[in-house]
């Protein structure tokens, strides 16, 4: 469904990808997990056209998406919940989650997604006219991830869901991703720092290192794996 | 007490008219952090749109209400289509570089703009027809205020009104606040932010060209200057206000054409532009951030 071969990424002199090679397929959970400063976020920002790669090619289902604008790139049904949460502070929740099917004109759908995702998270349905910017972090997260499914991706990238949540909460949103790779066919990709429980969740996952991927395997295989297990896992 | 409240509706007009540019000002930088340094020049331009079309069809003998109507509308179109123009050359090549970058080009086009129009049409004031005739039903008021003033309040006013329920309720607007908010995010989730950037640039420019129309029907004369002075008052009514917020642009627009209004009346005229300065720097020590602006940590 969506490849990267080569590719390439600068923030100006700075190369923070060295050419890196992923294969995601329909249907699959990948996870991509790596230290801080890895390259992890920019993988995906390079995906979704924000930070466009200096070479290499980036293919989603066959058409090269490389040279493609952002808002071409969401079309297509790419969709990032991006590191931070990124929700628009002074846009209510439901603003928020309009946003989310901005490219949307399929009315009566968008309008059952939108009860499906309140009923997924019933605290946005209570919130629902505050300020995106005054909810708490975990709901700032399920408000993230709630606007990424209002766009109905069919592939969807999720850069540290987990970040300064709760255990409860963290469950609850992992319980939310297998749900929806399961009921909706969506295709996803995961960057994480918890590698176990992304390695948990995941089918596949990618190590990277330094803007390189330094290992490519079945996640069963990479928690068995010894250096994973000592770099990542911490045990 | 009569005095007073013809000091009162005269800072209305002019607060209006600044209201009519500071707009814009505020628009631009809310979305793209840029204070437009040339967006006087296009109010300027659109005063000059009008006065040629009125002079055409002048010409050609149309009547009054049909020639002052066109030249708005034309004046609105031209000035919206400068501001594009001016966005797609100075600014948007400049987009990711250092904000001093994009504020030196802010100044160049400005000074382009005005030097074009000083060599188009000469530096002296040229007449603009008095076109809109007296309205019987403001008769009674008339010491107070005139038409050109009674429409600068109904035509600003609906301005604002259509701009909030813009801004607030379309699809459009929710993109523009969301573009202001976080430029990425907005891309992230579909918006193609290029085209409302220039959306923005187009509102902002209709809106200061409707002033200039306003005011050149008012006054009766313009030159290639009028630009530069409105625009820098409207500059400070909008840092006034809080720049990046609407109803803070309409707020120090008021507020610093009553202040103007009743300082020339009751104190002196001789310093009747020093006046915007000096409440510019009392409020931005009380409240740097202006008005109604939103301090804090947020990104606005
Ligand atoms: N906007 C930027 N300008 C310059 N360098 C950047 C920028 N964003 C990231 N980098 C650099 O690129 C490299 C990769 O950063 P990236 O954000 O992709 O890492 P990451 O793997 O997501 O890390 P983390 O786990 O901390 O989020 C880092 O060395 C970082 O300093
Ligand atoms: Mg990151």
């Amino acid at each position: 469904m969506l490849k990267l071969a080569g590719v390439k990424t600068y923030y100006g002199n700075i190369q923070a990808l060295k050419g890196i090679d992923i294969e995601i397929s329909q249907g699959e959970i990948i996870t991509l997990i790596g230290a801080n400063g890895a390259g992890k976020s920019t993988t995906l920002m390079s995906i979704c056209g924000i930070v466009p790669p200096r070479s290499g090619s980036i293919t989603f289902e066959g058409r090269p998406i490389h040279d493609m604008k952002p808002n071409d790139i969401v079309r297509l049904g790419i969709c990032q919940v991006p590191e931070g949460r990124r929700i628009f502070p002074f846009l209510t929740v439901i603003e928020n989650l309009d946003m989310g099917s901005f490219l949307r004109n399929d009315k009566a759908d968008v309008k059952r997604d939108l009860d499906y995702v309140l009923t997924l998270f019933p605290i946005l349905a209570e919130r629902r006219n505050q300020a995106g910017g005054t909810l708490s972090g975990g709901e700032q997260q399920m408000l993230a991830i709630s606007r990424a499914l209002m766009a109905r991706p069919r592939l969807l990238l999720l850069d540290e869901p987990s970040l300064g949540l709760a255990p409860l909460v963290v469950r609850q949103i992992f319980a939310i991703i297998r749900k929806i790779n399961q009921e909706q066919k969506t295709t996803i990709f995961l960057v994480e720092q918890n590698a176990n429980l992304a390695l948990k969740a995941a089918h596949r996952g990618y190590v990277m290192e330094n803007g390189r991927i330094t290992l490519a395997d079945l996640t069963v295989n990479l928690l068995a794996n010894e250096a994973v297990r000592k770099a990542y896992l911490g045990i | 007490m009569e005095y007073f409240i013809e000091l009162f509706f005269s800072g209305l007009t002019r607060g209006s008219i600044y209201a009519l540019i500071a707009l814009g000002y505020t628009m631009v930088y809310g979305i793209i952090q840029l204070i437009n340094f040339a967006h006087g020049e296009i109010y300027m331009i659109g005063a000059f749109t009008a006065l040629i079309v009125t002079g055409v069809l002048t010409y050609y003998g149309w009547p009054h209400l049909a020639i002052i109507l066109i030249a708005a509308v034309l004046a609105i179109f031209y000035s919206a289509a400068y501001g594009w123009t001016m966005e797609r050359i100075a600014y948007k090549p400049l987009r990711d570089a250092p904000r001093l970058s994009a504020l030196i080009s802010a100044i160049g086009a400005s000074l382009f703009l005005q030097n074009y129009v000083l060599l188009a049409q000469t530096s002296d004031f040229l007449p603009f027809p008095s076109l809109i005739s007296d309205f019987a039903f403001l008769d009674p008021v008339s010491n107070l205020f005139g038409t050109t003033d009674f429409l600068i309040y109904t035509t600003t006013g609906v301005v604002m009104a259509l701009l909030t329920f813009l801004i607030k309720f379309t699809r459009v607007g929710k993109a523009m606040r969301a573009t202001a908010q976080d430029r990425h995010m907005a891309m992230l989730v579909g918006i193609d932010v290029n085209r409302i950037i220039s959306i923005t640039f187009i509102i902002g420019s209709a809106t200061a060209a409707i002033g200039g129309v306003l005011i050149a029907s008012h006054v009766g004369q313009i030159n290639f200057f009028i630009g530069f002075i409105a625009g820098i008052k409207a500059f400070v009514a909008a840092v006034l206000g809080g720049i990046g917020s609407l109803p803070g642009a309409v707020l120090g627009s008021l507020v610093l054409g009553w202040t103007e209004a009743f300082f020339t009346g009751y104190v002196s005229s001789d310093y009747e532009d020093v006046c915007a300065f000096v409440i510019l720097v009392i409020i931005l020590i009380f409240r740097p951030s202006g008005l109604l602006g939103r301090s804090g940590v947020q990104k606005v």
